[in-house]
């Protein structure tokens, strides 16, 4: 597992404290897991996302992911419409462990309040909490 | 140390199924047609099968070298926690496999059926003894059935009561089972933590036991090898505001003749026949998990019952208020037999000493081991002791690591990262057929298994060398599952 | 006792380790007005030779062949187990072992079990299958709630011609789930009437048994194609599974999941259980199945082994959002299956199957040329109903005198069919047998 130094959290995109990122694209916002969470979750073996259109509050469970012997429940971390979601996980779950930030994806959604992301944690701010231990 | 069991022996490769064979062998003794062929329409049927064709040798050769990569109880120590894999007598296959029951059909008429339904009536009451409960049900296939089958007498139990509830109580340390029999009768399961000492507090259940819950599912003694000695207490509470005390009775193995539910205040209770009455698991099953229940739950039981008559026993399905059928017949009839033979063959003094020593081995194992592994609660355990992996922590050596290691000194490992609630847990029920000696190798290789974490770490990484295989990849696994080839 | 190895000496010594006197302190733990003070209401222990003759004059006690002649079928049927089969699923390794939940040290389960998966999927034209289930009735009450998942649909529709014991099943797993279940009558012919099909909206799943419960063979394409134009799942049920090596298989003929009852393949009837439940499926729906699955995979020196897997659906991960409670399954009873199917092989299967119809045909014929009346016009495999001459119920009771089981009186389960017996004829059934039922029938 990666020591808290070696986590890598980009300074552009903003977090939850459920540790799944967010990065604002036009008014539309991409969402993924953190590579905290993916380190801590290990190896990744399957990923179950929402249909495209769904609906999901913030707060509300959007995906599963899985790895051999545990399932974590990933939480919106804005009230929004799913737009598009990250096909290529499921047959490769691994991208998820590889990229968390780039190929490793998991939805795009378009908030139903673009400030909303603003709300979120910045990098610092996560990476506070992190060392809190939270 | 003295020399470990384990070892290598000459261990023989063996294809698969369909890598072996040749098209037109047969490994069947067919019989000639006695009747003139009488073929179905073209339509109707198929090509058939894609199986391999093989020879009767090459059949048992396949089969017996798997056997080799297999380890039982009658190969050796398996002290897995919560699985009580005690001895399984051999006359008990034999008993099971006489002609008179292993070819009679379930839907004989009861005249043709006399010797089999008199068994399981005898066995119903013995049972009934052993729980202090007043009816039973020999129906449920598995332990985890027993539970479903206990959920849905619940679940009747509450709708005749004119008001259906919605929750029910399970412990922290349950088996997961547990919520998943609520939740398929609709329960949704509302977990309740144990106190500091690893059992219940009557004060948490009085704080979540409302007039929404159905009821309570408790294991006792619980996974943590320990006595809920709040039972009486915490029934009262339950029973005071409507509810059922469902009791797991998977431990019952460390408490036959010491404590009978039915006199602690639990109304519902199933048995694993596999685990306490001796019954093999054959690799995962078949098993056997009768429900025993208070006199005015006797009606909710599954159907068909057997019942007694002026001496003659039938199979009744008049019991108009009863959960219906859980299995097409009667249960896993073959593993009653065992189970009804084990009794016999331990009359009631047997059984209460195969409690005394399965607990005292299970102490004598954690007062052995306590100094090199730390014991998750400090006081005596019951038929099973929970180690965490506190000791271990800065080792860089885990627990899953630790349990692959014991393989190459010949020990099936204890169970490990159950109950949850313990960090890295290791659960250690070596059961009453287990000789001190053999306790004391198990010991010693433990002790020694814990030395290399701190000394030789890669012998204990690279484990298990000795075995079939090397450490399966679980991982790709589950990636990309390959279930049929 | 011979199961309890410690001496004397041992227990002072123990006990002197743990730091007790008596055995009774181990229970310190146990308050005192929770132990019990009597003791238990049982018979003395027994001697190995005196429990063997107890349970023996037991097993006397039971109508089984060669003294009696058997026509039961019905869910449990009578083949004839190689000794081969009996002798390898008797190496205790295999029998004594847990659950493969340590792969490295169960290869020879493990292994057993991917190749029982493999021919189970093969037999029933599908292309994955579970590790096993309890019985063929739970396994069909599993396919169903896995249906409702996989469609997220609350309703399904039974044909009334599944086997009884598996609708009662059924119908106790779906009681406190607030589903509904519907049944779809049969027709003069003995099929499933699929026309009532087309009034029933929003099904998650058609379930329909073949050969079904009077021996009738079912057009399984035809409810495939019904069921999956309106969105639902076909779930094809079966109790004899010897007659997929004739037959062709329910995956062939579009059904979604397969559940079914195996005993046919090596398993004794032993009063009804153990059994084996199968249960398959296509790969799509793989995730949903429930029970467990053995999946292939590599070691570290990349050699093939297998593994317990896709755990992550299970209890004991999932705990209430588990596709089902189910621990235990059959393991052993499918392993019996595995070793029967690999004894029989492909060229076998086919023959065995052909053997089993070519006699039932026979006394089905000879029946019906003694005046008795087939009820049902459609092709069975093993098993059909029948009326006799002057009525089937006191022709069965009288016969009964003469130790011939002559079926299963249907009155009970179907109304309609009172006066009506259901009889099985398999391999192990003699034409000489057959013929003196026909006397007697007619006599």
């Amino acid at each position: 597992m990666k020591r808290i130094e070696e986590i890598l959290l980009p300074e552009e995109l903003r977090y939850s404290a459920d540790h799944e990122w967010v990065g604002p694209e036009g008014d539309l916002a991409r969402v993924g897991l953190t590579d905290y969470a993916q380190d801590q979750l290990g190896d990744i073996v399957y990923v179950e996302l929402p249909s495209v259109g769904a609906h999901i509050a913030q707060g509300a469970v959007f995906a599963t992911v899985e790895s051999v012997k545990s399932v974590s429940e990933c939480y919106m971390p804005l009230s929004g419409e799913v737009v598009a979601v990250n096909g290529p996980l499921s047959d490769n779950p691994v991208l998820l462990n590889q990229s968390p930030y780039g190929d490793g994806w998991m939805v795009l959604v378009k908030p139903d309040d673009p400030a909303a992301v603003s709300q979120l944690l910045t990098a610092e701010g996560y990476l506070a909490r992190l060392k809190g231990g939270v | 140390m003295s020399e470990s069991i384990g070892t290598t022996g000459l261990i023989l490769n063996e294809p698969l199924l369909w890598e072996r064979g040749k098209k037109g062998r047969c490994g069947f003794s067919m019989p000639a047609g006695d009747v003139p062929p009488s073929p179905l329409p073209a339509g109707l049927t198929g090509d058939g099968p894609d199986f391999p064709d093989l020879s009767e040798i090459e059949v048992v050769r396949h089969y017996t070298r798997l056997s080799t990569w297999n380890f039982g109880v009658d190969t050796g120590l398996y002290p897995l926690g919560s699985c009580t894999m005690k001895y399984n007598p051999k006359i008990n296959e034999k008993l099971a496999s006489l002609r008179g029951f292993a070819v009679a059909h379930p839907l004989l008429p009861s005249e043709f059926s006399q010797g089999a339904l008199r068994l399981m009536f005898d066995l119903e009451r013995f049972l009934v003894a052993i729980t202090g409960l007043d009816a039973v049900t020999l129906q449920p296939a598995a332990g985890a059935q027993g539970e479903l089958t206990g959920m849905l007498i619940v679940h009747a139990y509450h709708r005749n009561r004119g008001r259906q509830r919605t929750k029910i109580l399970i412990p922290d340390t349950a088996h997961g089972t547990n919520p998943a029999s609520a939740a398929l009768c609709g329960y949704a399961p509302v977990p309740m933590p144990s106190g500091p000492d690893g059992i219940l507090l009557p004060k948490v259940v009085a704080g979540l036991m409302d007039g929404e819950t159905a009821g309570i599912m408790i294991t006792n003694p619980n996974t943590l090898g320990l006595f809920e000695a709040n039972i009486l207490e915490i029934a009262r509470i339950v029973h005071d505001r409507g509810g059922l005390v469902y009791g797991d009775g998977a431990n019952m193995n460390a408490v036959l003749g010491v404590v009978r539910p039915g006199e602690i205040g639990v109304d519902i209770l199933h048995l694993n026949l596999h685990k306490t009455f001796s019954t093999p698991h054959g690799g995962g099953g078949p098993g056997a998990g009768p429900v025993a229940v208070r006199k005015d739950l006797a009606r909710f039981l599954p159907v068909p019952r057997v019942i007694e008559r002026n001496g003659t026993y039938e199979l009744s399905e008049d019991f108009p208020e009863s959960v219906g059928r859980v299995m097409a017949f009667h249960g896993h009839f073959g593993v009653l037999v065992r189970a009804y033979a084990y009794i016999l063959s331990m009359g009631p003094d047997g059984l209460k000493q195969v409690s005394r020593l399965a607990v005292l081995n299970a102490n004598y194992l954690r007062e052995k081991l306590k100094d090199v592994l730390h014991p998750a609660f400090d006081r005596p355990c019951m038929h099973e002791c929970v180690f965490s992996d506190r000791n271990q922590q800065g080792t860089g050596i885990t627990t899953l690591e630790m349990a692959k290691r014991l393989m190459d000194y010949g020990y099936h490992p204890p169970t490990i990262y159950f109950p949850l609630v313990v960090h890295g847990a290791i659960m250690i029920e070596p059961t009453e057929t287990e000789t001190k000696e053999d306790l004391d190798g198990f010991i010693e290789a433990f002790r020694s298994v814990v030395r290399e974490a701190s000394e030789n770490l890669g012998v204990v990484r690279e484990a298990p060398v000795r075995c079939k295989v090397k450490r399966l990849d679980e991982t790709a696994a589950a990636r990309n599952p390959c279930l049929a080839g | 006792m011979r199961y309890l190895p410690h001496t004397d000496d041992d227990i002072s010594a123990m006990l002197g380790v743990v730091g007790l006197k008596e055995l009774d302190d181990l229970f310190a733990a146990v308050p005192g007005n929770c132990r019990f003070g009597g003791a238990l209401q049982l018979p003395e222990a027994m001697s190995e030779w005196a429990l063997e003759e107890h349970v023996g004059r037991l097993a006397c006690r039971m109508g089984v062949s060669p003294e009696y002649s058997v026509f039961l079928g019905a869910g449990s049927y009578d083949h004839y187990i190689p000794a081969t089969v009996s002798h390898l699923l008797g190496r205790s390794e295999f029998v004594t072992s847990y659950t493969p939940y340590q792969p490295e040290m169960l290869q020879g389960t493990l292994q057993g079990i991917y190749e029982y998966q493999t021919l189970t999927a093969r037999l029933l034209g599908m292309e994955v299958a579970t590790a096993s289930h309890y019985d063929g009735a739970t396994a069909l009450a599993e396919a169903l709630l896995m249906a409702v998942r996989i469609t997220k649909r609350k309703k399904v529709a039974l044909s009334r011609a599944i086997h009884p014991h598996y609708r009662q099943v059924v119908r106790t797993y779906f009681a406190p789930t607030g589903y509904e279940l519907l049944e779809i009558p049969y027709l003069e012919t003995g099929l499933t009437d699929l026309a009532r099909l087309e009034e029933i909206r929003d099904l998650a799943a058609v379930a329909v048994q073949s050969p079904n419960f009077f021996g009738c063979i079912e057009n399984l394409q035809a409810a495939a194609e019904k069921a999956h134009s309106g969105g639902a799942l076909l779930v094809s049920g079966f109790t004899e599974a010897l007659a997929f090596g004739l037959l062709k298989s329910p995956g062939s003929q579009g059904a979604d999941i397969v559940a079914g009852e195996g005993q046919s393949l090596g398993i004794p009837r032993s009063f009804g259980g153990p059994a084996l439940g199968m249960l398959a499926s296509r790969k799509q729906h793989m995730r949903s199945l429930p029970g467990r699955l053995v999946g292939q995979t590599k070691d570290r020196d990349g050699k093939r082994g297998f593994v317990l897997t896709l755990a992550t659906r299970e209890q004991h991960i999932r705990r209430e959002k588990a596709t089902s409670n189910i621990c235990s399954n059959n393991s052993l009873c499918a392993l019996a299956a595995a070793m029967y199917m690999a004894s029989l092989g492909g060229t076998g299967i086919r023959q065995l199957a052909a053997l089993n119809h070519d006699k039932a045909e026979y006394l089905k014929n000879a029946l019906r040329d003694a005046g008795c009346a087939i009820r049902f016009s459609s092709p069975t495999f093993n098993e059909f109903v029948v009326g006799f001459p002057g009525g089937y119920d006191a022709r069965y009771r009288r016969l009964l005198d003469r130790k011939i089981v002559a079926g299963l009186p249907l009155g009970a389960h179907y109304p309609e069919l009172a006066d009506h017996g259901l009889l099985c004829v398999t391999e192990t059934c003699s034409r000489e047998e057959m013929d003196r039922l026909v006397r007697e029938v007619t006599a």
